[in-house]
C-alpha cells in the first residue's frame, strides 16, 4: 500500500466517521470536518506538478489469480482529474456548508457520507490502472450520484431523477464491463498500461472482438458523460442540491466518460470507427444541448443542457484528436479538449454556484420571475458576468482561448486526408459554429433575464439580498481562476496540459503547447466575431422564436422514449410474473420438478452418463423385500386416500420406513435425522390440522391428471436412473469414487471420525452455512406469510 | 371447565428433560459419532415442542422468554463469525482447526473450532423449527 492507495481510500475511511461527527458535534456544521480532507489531498497532489517522468504502476494484489489488482497509476491525465476532483471538491464542500443549513431535519450526515463516497470512488476511477477496479469504482460513482440526487427524497422529482440516472449510467457501466472483458480476452491483462503496450507491440490477437469491445466501452463512456441520446438523465439530475450539481453533474462525474475515452485513445485511436463515432456523437450532443438550453426557463436546466453541450464539445475534440496518430495536424484538438476540460470546470462550477446563490437568496430559479438583480447582488453579478462571458467564449477569459482552439481543431480536421474526412469534414466547422451561436444566445438569456430588466419582488418568495461571504467564497475563487487562466494560460500548459497529452498520445512526437490570445485576423477570430454578431441578432429576435411550437416543449422528446420504455418494462415484467406465479404450491412444484428432470436428462444425454451393470450386486434379503414392498404400496396408495388423517399417517409410514432403510444400510446419521424430521412433522401436522380445510374430492380434467402423472413418473425414473448409473460407475476404472477421499482424510485433515459430520462442518462447511441461511430465511418467510394476512386478490 | 392433565404434565416434565439431555449429548457427540448441530438442534426442538404441546404456549413462553427470530440471527452470526476467525491467520474462509489432547481417565479429547460453528447451526435449527411451528400454531384465524 502506497500513499496514493490511501489517497483513494481516505474519503471512504473518512465517511465512516462522519455519522459520529454529526452526532457528537451537533452544533458544528458537519461540512467543516469534511472540508479538511479534499484540501489536504489537493495540497498533496499538487506537489506532483509539473509531471515529467513516467511513473510505474503501484500494485497491491487483490485477486491476482485472474489479474485483478488494486494498482494505482498516476500520470498526467490522472493527475489532472485527481486535481479537479479534490480541488473542486474542496470548494464545493465549503460552499455546501453555507448552502445546506445545519437544521434539525436536514440529514447532513447522509449528504457528506454520499459526497465522500463519491469523491473516493471518483479518485479510484481516475487513479486505477486495473479495468475491473475502475469498473467497481465507476459503478460506485453512479450509486453515489443517485443517492445525492435523491437527497431530498420526499420529492417525487428527486426520486424520478435518481432512478433515471441510475438506470442509464449503470446499464452503460454494465456494457463497459463487457467491453473490458473482451479486452481481457484479447490481451490477457486487465492493466490499461499493459493493454496499451500489447496493442503497440502489434501482437497477434482476436481482431473480431476489437470493434465490439470499443463499442461497449464507448457505451459506458457516452451514458456517463451524457452524450446524445443518453443525455436525458442529466437535466433530471438537477433535482440534487446545487453543490452536488456543481460537483458531480458538471465538474467531475460526467467527465468520467471523457476520462475513459481519453484513457483508451492510445488503444483505439487511429482507426476510422473510433474517429467517426466519437466525433459525430460529440458534435450531435454539442448542437442538441445548446439548442435545448435555449428552451429552458429554469436557470439550472439551462446550465444542465449547457453542460451536455460542452461535454459533447470535449468529446468531439477527443474524436477529432484521435486522428493525430496518423496526421499530427489533429493534435491541437486534444490540446483544446484538455484545456477546455479545465476551463469548463472553472466557469461552469462558478456558474452553478451562482445559480445556487440566486436560488438561495430569492427562492426561485425561474428566469420569468427573476430580473434586475444587478444592483441588489453586485458580487454575485460580477462572478456571473465572468463565468457567462467565459462560457460564451469572449476575451479575455479562458473560455475564449479554448473556444478558439476548438475552432482551430475543427478547421484542421477538414484538412485531414484520412477516414473519408474530405467528403464530410466540411460539416464539422459548420456544426461547431451553429452550436456556438446558440451557446452565445443562452449565455445572453442567462445574463439578461437574471440581472437586468425590472426587479419583480412580488414574484419572489424571499426578499432578494446579497449572499453571505461564505457562500460567495467558492465561486469567487473559481471566477478568479477563470480570469487567471484567461490572462496567463501558459501557467497550465507545461505543468499539466503537456503531461496529460503525453498520456493520451503516448507515442507521438514531443508536444509543445503555447496558448496566447492574439492569433492575428484568422478564420477562428472571424468565426467568433460572427458568433457574437449573429448570436446578438438571434437574442434580440427571441420573442418571435419563442412562439414556435419547438420552444413550447421544454422537455426533451427523448424522455418519452425513456418513460414509455420503463413503463413497458414494468408492465411486461408484471405480466410475466403473474403468468408464472399462480399462487398454487402445486404449480411451483411442477416447475421445479420439470426443470430438474430436464436438467438431469440433458446432463445424462450430454455426458453420455447412462450406465447399467449388475456385477457385484449383493443378495436381497427377505426382510428388505418386505420393507421396500410396504414402502412402494404405501406411496402408491397416498394419492387415492380420501381422508386427511389417513393420508398423513401414510406419509408418516413412508418416512419411518425410509429411516428403517437407512438403519439397514448403516447410515445412522441419516436415520436419526429422518426420524427427528418425521417427529417434528407429526407435531406440525397436529398444529395445522385444525386450520386445514376439509379434504374434498377435486374434479380435474384428464389432461391435467396425465401431465401430473408424467411429471411424477419422470422424476421417479430420473432418480432411479441416477442410482443405477452411480452404481455402475463405481466399477469404472477412470472414475474415482469421492467417498474414498473422505474415508482417508476425515481424521487427519479435520480431526473427526464421523465422516458425515466432518463433511458438514469442515469440508463443506460453506454449504452448511448457506443451507441454514436458507432455513432462516424460510422461517422468516413463514412468519411474514402468517402475520401479514394477505387478502385474496391483493398483491404482496 | 378446567381439565387436569396431571399424567401428561408429569410425564412431559421427565421425558422432555431426558430428551433435552440426550440432544445435548448428540450435539457434542458429532464429529466422531452420529450427532452434531443439525440432529441435536432438531432433537432439542422436539423436546421444546413437547413442552409447548402439553402445557399451553403462554405458560412456556414465560419459562423460555427468548425471541426465536433473534436466535436465528445469533446462530447465523456465530456460524459466519467462526469462518472469519481463520481469515485472520491467512487461511481461507471457514477453515477449521483441531487439536487432540490425551487426558487421564477421559482418554483422548479433541478441541475443535468446528464446535462453535456447529453451535451456530444448532441455534439456527432450533429457532427455525420453533419459530415456524409456533407462528403457525398461534395463528387463530
Amino acid at each position: 500500500m502506497s500513499t496514493l492507495h490511501f489517497l483513494v481510500l481516505a474519503p471512504f475511511i473518512m465517511a465512516v466517521f462522519i455519522p459520529f461527527f454529526y452526532k457528537w458535534f451537533r452544533q458544528i456544521h458537519t461540512g467543516w470536518f469534511v472540508l479538511a480532507l479534499p484540501v489536504i489531498l489537493f495540497i498533496y497532489l499538487i506537489q506532483y506538478l509539473p509531471m515529467n517522468e513516467t511513473p510505474e504502476p503501484l500494485v497491491v494484489p487483490w485477486v491476482p489469480s485472474v489479474g485483478i489488482n488494486f494498482s494505482i497509476y498516476l500520470d498526467g491525465l490522472s493527475l489532472l482529474f485527481a486535481l479537479l476532483i479534490t480541488g473542486i471538491g474542496a470548494l464545493v464542500v465549503l460552499y455546501s456548508i453555507y448552502y445546506i443549513a445545519n437544521k434539525k431535519d436536514e440529514p447532513l450526515n447522509n449528504f457528506y457520507v454520499y459526497l465522500l463516497m463519491f469523491m473516493g470512488a471518483m479518485l479510484g476511477v481516475v487513479l486505477s490502472d486495473n479495468l475491473i477496479v475502475i469498473y467497481v469504482f465507476w459503478e460506485l460513482t453512479s450509486l453515489a450520484s443517485s443517492l445525492l440526487i435523491a437527497y431530498w427524497f420526499h420529492k417525487d422529482k428527486s426520486k424520478y431523477g435518481a432512478q433515471k440516472s441510475m438506470l442509464i449510467t449503470v446499464s452503460g457501466g454494465f456494457a463497459m464491463l463487457a467491453g473490458f472483458c473482451l479486452l481481457y480476452i484479447m490481451t490477457g491483462t486487465f492493466s490499461i498500461q499493459g493493454i496499451i503496450e500489447f496493442f503497440a507491440s502489434n501482437a497477434v490477437f482476436n481482431e473480431a472482438l476489437f470493434i465490439p469491445a470499443m463499442l461497449l466501452i464507448l457505451l459506458g463512456a457516452f451514458t456517463k458523460s451524457a452524450q446524445f441520446p443518453f443525455h436525458i438523465w442529466l437535466p433530471d439530475a438537477m433535482e440534487a442540491p446545487t453543490p452536488v450539481s456543481a460537483y458531480l453533474h458538471s465538474a467531475t462525474m460526467v467527465k468520467a466518460g471523457i476520462y475513459l475515452v481519453a484513457r483508451f485513445t492510445p488503444v483505439f485511436g487511429g482507426i476510422p470507427e473510433w474517429f467517426w463515432i466519437i466525433t459525430s456523437f460529440g458534435l450531435l450532443t454539442l448542437i442538441w444541448g445548446s439548442i435545448s438550453a435555449i428552451r429552458q426557463t429554469d436557470l439550472k436546466a439551462i446550465l444542465a443542457f449547457s453542460t451536455i453541450s460542452q461535454l459533447g464539445l470535449i468529446m468531439a475534440l477527443l474524436g477529432i484528436g484521435s486522428a493525430s496518430f496518423i496526421d499530427h495536424i489533429a493534435e491541437v484538438a486534444i490540446i483544446a479538449a484538455v484545456f477546455h476540460l479545465i476551463n469548463h470546470a472553472t466557469f461552469k462550477g462558478s456558474l452553478f454556484m451562482v445559480v445556487g446563490i440566486v436560488d438561495h437568496e430569492t427562492g426561485t430559479r425561474d428566469i420569468r420571475k427573476l430580473g434586475g438583480l444587478m444592483a441588489i447582488m453586485p458580487v454575485t453579478f460580477t462572478i456571473s458576468i465572468i463565468g457567462i462571458a467565459s462560457m460564451a467564449g469572449l476575451p479575455p477569459f479562458n473560455g475564449f482561448l479554448s473556444k478558439e482552439m476548438f475552432f482551430t481543431g475543427v478547421l484542421n480536421a477538414t484538412a485531414l486526408d484520412i477516414f473519408n474526412v474530405q467528403a464530410l469534414g466540411f460539416i464539422f466547422p459548420i456544426v461547431a459554429w451553429i452550436a456556438s451561436v446558440f451557446t452565445f444566445v443562452y449565455c445572453m438569456i442567462m445574463f439578461f433575464k437574471t440581472f437586468t430588466g425590472k426587479y419583480q419582488p412580488e414574484k419572489l418568495e424571499k426578499k432578494a439580498h446579497e449572499a453571505p461571504i461564505g457562500l460567495l467564497l467558492s465561486p469567487i475563487i473559481l471566477a478568479s481562476l477563470v480570469v487567471i487562466f484567461g490572462l496567463f494560460p501558459n501557467l497550465l500548459s507545461n505543468s499539466i496540459i503537456v503531461p496529460a497529452i503525453q498520456s493520451i498520445l503516448p507515442y507521438g512526437p514531443e508536444t509543445y503547447v503555447n496558448i496566447y490570445h492574439w492569433h492575428g485576423l484568422n478564420t477562428e477570430l472571424l468565426m467568433t466575431v460572427g458568433v457574437v454578431l449573429f448570436g446578438s441578432l438571434v437574442f434580440l429576435n427571441l420573442k418571435h422564436w419563442q412562439e414556435a411550437t419547438f420552444f413550447l416543449r421544454e422537455r426533451d422528446p427523448l424522455n418519452r422514449l425513456y418513460d414509455g420504455g420503463l413503463e413497458g418494462l414494468v408492465t411486461v415484467s408484471k405480466g410475466v410474473t403473474n403468468v408464472q406465479l399462480t399462487g398454487l404450491l402445486r404449480d411451483y412444484f411442477a416447475y421445479t420438478i420439470v426443470f430438474m428432470i430436464l436438467l438431469l436428462g440433458w446432463t445424462f444425454f450430454r455426458f453420455d452418463a447412462l450406465a447399467f451393470d449388475f456385477i457385484n450386486v449383493s443378495e436381497i434379503s427377505p426382510y428388505l423385500w418386505i420393507i421396500t414392498g410396504v414402502l412402494i404400496v404405501t406411496t402408491i396408495s397416498i394419492p387415492f386416500i380420501q381422508h386427511r388423517i389417513t393420508a398423513v399417517i401414510a406419509v408418516g409410514v413412508v418416512g419411518f420406513l425410509l429411516a428403517l432403510l437407512f438403519v439397514v444400510f448403516r447410515a445412522p446419521d441419516l436415520a436419526l435425522t429422518q426420524l427427528l424430521v418425521e417427529t417434528v412433522m407429526v407435531i406440525l401436522f397436529l398444529l395445522v390440522f385444525y386450520h386445514l380445510p376439509e379434504l374434498r374430492k377435486e374434479k380435474f380434467k384428464p389432461v391435467f391428471k396425465m401431465t401430473n402423472l408424467v411429471i411424477s413418473i419422470g422424476m421417479g425414473l430420473m432418480v432411479t436412473l441416477i442410482a443405477f448409473s452411480a452404481h455402475a460407475m463405481r466399477h469404472d476404472v477412470n472414475f474415482d469414487v469421492i467417498s474414498q477421499f473422505f474415508v482417508e482424510h476425515s481424521k487427519p485433515l479435520a480431526g473427526g471420525y464421523n465422516m458425515v459430520n466432518v463433511i458438514l462442518v469442515d469440508f463443506r462447511a460453506l454449504d452448511t452455512l448457506l443451507e441454514v441461511l436458507v432455513l432462516g430465511i424460510a422461517a422468516l418467510g413463514i412468519v411474514a406469510l402468517v402475520k401479514l394476512k394477505v387478502k385474496e386478490g391483493s398483491d404482496v | 371447565m378446567k381439565t387436569n392433565y396431571l399424567m401428561l404434565h408429569t410425564i412431559t416434565r421427565i421425558v422432555s428433560f431426558i430428551i433435552l439431555s440426550f440432544s445435548i449429548f448428540l450435539f457434542f457427540a458429532g464429529h466422531n459419532n452420529p450427532g452434531g448441530g443439525f440432529i441435536g438442534g432438531l432433537m432439542t426442538a422436539a423436546a421444546l415442542l413437547l413442552l409447548y404441546v402439553s402445557f399451553d404456549i403462554k405458560k412456556i413462553k414465560k419459562v423460555i422468554p427468548f425471541d426465536y427470530s433473534t436466535i436465528i440471527a445469533w446462530g447465523l452470526l456465530i456460524a459466519i463469525g467462526t469462518g472469519l476467525y481463520s481469515m485472520l491467520f491467512g487461511y481461507p474462509y471457514l477453515t477449521q482447526f483441531f487439536e487432540y489432547y490425551t487426558v487421564p481417565i477421559f482418554g483422548e479429547i479433541g478441541l475443535k473450532t468446528a464446535l462453535p460453528f456447529d453451535l451456530g447451526i444448532y441455534l439456527v435449527v432450533v429457532a427455525v423449527a420453533l419459530l415456524s411451528i409456533l407462528t403457525i400454531a398461534e395463528d387463530d384465524t
